[in-house]
């Protein structure tokens, strides 16, 4: 469901969870990055972070500075501003991957599952343009959009205790990339030499939010 | 320059936190609890989101040059060369001196520096985070035979002074932590997510008693709740994973209420009943496995009790 007007929920006193809706789409996700946009080129002091999620902005601010009055306000104005409502340009990132073999140890599982051969599998990864819905659960993590269903995969059933930087995964119709090695139950098709996250960048995550994404193979 | 002669358990180096970028995913991090970092700064004069050492276990260092040290937080066992000193002053430990630190009951203790500890900020802070391996000393909690390099004094006279045998007269704050009565009062305010609840499980929240478990770390202190807070009509549903505050109070399907700390993840998909006020904070993060927390409803206006 849509809200009719976004909700201001606050969250403790020191953010607000602006709430457009409880359901998960492109339009409502690009409503929540045209927000976070402009909110951002305020510059304002008294917001300290903004974490856009699928269908949510979340808004850190600081007590000492801001009521939270006065931050329903800030954000109340911007949501009324027309140009809140004109979609960004989205930046298209490519992500060279190795699939198969070493670097993609589950892309036989992911074509034997889905009854199509491996380069099937590729072939319908590397077709779709994916959307960063937002960047979360650990440093660098893409939240991507769903995968083509014919390349849909169940997670492992026993995690694996150590994923490589930069596997490329699936699990469901999920697809997403491993920022840093950690264990992890995605199907691994692929790999990608790219560093998706660097604390010495800023941005220190190579995916941000509102971002599109295709799978290159290399 | 400090020697580590006992690293400890998990000693790291943390500031007031890592603001803004959580938007790619990295958690805020900082002090556990933020009051104790600032008065043990402003005890040797530092700037009072300077990094610090956050202790959590015996640590015992060496310095090779005068410092000026002030310790804060949960209460410890400090000594300098094996005599025994009080916390939440500032004191001057003399060149080649040994420094000893070990916690009485478990907690987050601060040991400051004067002119700060000098280590590179990572976006912005030099504070530790060990899940993304940066930050602090090479983003790693601290090893014996590691030199923590100190900033240029800016007392230098009341350093050499000290260095002489002088002494100064130290300001002292009030112990803002170590609550070691049975029950701890937290103030919260209900929401984001209250409404995902039962009328049973808010007033659950506010009436019982709830216990820390031994799942307790920097990213959350995970709560035994003596009935399950269970989720009303919207129950069914997944909520959708959005940005969630330090000190949210989230409760995953089995009803037992976890407590977001410094490290927590900048994304979370669980319900959050309630949300710890920022004062309270360092209440939670100093209470121990064993210890009962008590939730009071508070408004975000007056900061008044609304529910008993």
């Amino acid at each position: 469901m849509i809200h009719p007007q976004p909700r201001l929920l606050p969250a403790g006193d020191a953010a607000i969870l602006v709430e457009f809706a409880d359901e998960i789409s492109d339009a409502i996700n690009d409503r929540v990055h045209a927000l976070a946009h402009a909110l951002r080129a305020q510059n304002r002091s008294e917001i300290r972070d903004l974490v856009p999620a699928y269908s949510s902005l979340f808004v850190c601010y600081d007590p000492h500075r801001a009521s939270l009055a006065d931050m329903r306000a800030i954000i109340q104005d911007t949501l009324n501003t027309p140009a809140i409502n004109s979609p960004l340009a989205p930046r298209l990132v490519e992500i060279p991957t190795r699939y198969g073999g070493d670097h993609g140890p589950d892309l036989a599982f992911v074509a034997r599952h889905n009854g199509v051969t491996e380069d099937d599998v590729i072939r319908l990864h590397t077709s779709a343009i994916y959307r960063v819905y937002f960047v979360g659960f650990t440093p660098g993590f893409a939240y991507l959009g769903s995968t083509p269903e014919q390349i849909a995969a169940p997670r492992m059933e026993t995690p694996r205790t150590r994923v490589p930087a930069g596997s490329v995964g699936i699990a469901g119709r999920q697809t997403g990339i491993y920022p840093l090695e950690s264990p992890g139950g995605w199907r691994i098709i692929g790999h990608t030499d790219l560093s998706l996250f660097d604390p010495t960048c800023d941005p220190p995550a190579r995916l941000q939010p509102g971002d599109r994404v295709q799978f290159i193979k290399v | 320059m400090l020697k580590v002669l006992d690293p400890g358990i998990l000693t790291t180096i943390q500031d007031a936190g890592r603001w803004g970028y959580q938007q790619s995913g990295v958690p805020v991090s900082g002090a556990m609890d933020l009051p104790a970092l600032r008065a043990a700064n402003q005890l040797v004069r530092n700037s009072p989101d300077d990094a610090a050492l956050e202790i959590h276990s015996p640590i015992a260092l060496e310095t090779d040059t005068p410092h000026l040290i002030a310790l804060t937080g949960a209460d410890a066992c400090f000594e300098i060369n094996g005599r025994a000193l009080p916390m939440q002053m500032s004191v001057f430990a003399r060149a080649g001196a040994t420094i000893e630190i070990a916690p009485k009951r478990a907690g987050w203790i601060y040991l400051a520096i004067h002119g700060g500890i000098d280590v590179p900020r990572v976006l912005g802070s030099k504070s530790t985070f060990l899940r993304g391996k940066f930050g602090g000393l090479e983003g790693r909690a601290l090893v014996a035979g590691d030199h923590i390099r100190i900033g240029a004094p800016t007392l230098g006279d009341l350093v050499a002074a000290a260095g002489r045998g002088a002494s100064i007269r130290s300001m002292r704050f009030s112990a803002i932590s170590g609550d070691e009565s049975p029950t701890t009062n937290i103030r919260v305010i209900l929401g984001p997510h209250d409404d995902w609840f039962t009328p049973e499980a808010i007033v659950a929240l506010t009436r019982e008693e709830f216990i820390v478990s031994e799942t307790a770390d920097r990213m959350g202190y995970r709560l035994i709740s003596p009935s399950p807070l269970r989720r009303g009509g919207r129950g069914e549903v997944e909520l959708i994973s959005c940005g969630v505050p330090l000190g949210a109070i989230q409760v995953p399907a089995d009803g037992q209420p976890i407590v977001l700390m410094a490290d927590h993840q900048t994304t979370g998909g669980y319900p959050i009943i309630a949300t710890v006020i920022g004062e309270d904070i360092a209440r939670v993060a100093q209470s121990v496995p064993g210890d009962r927390l008590m939730f009071r409803a508070v408004t975000l206006e007056g900061k008044t009790i609304i529910r008993e």
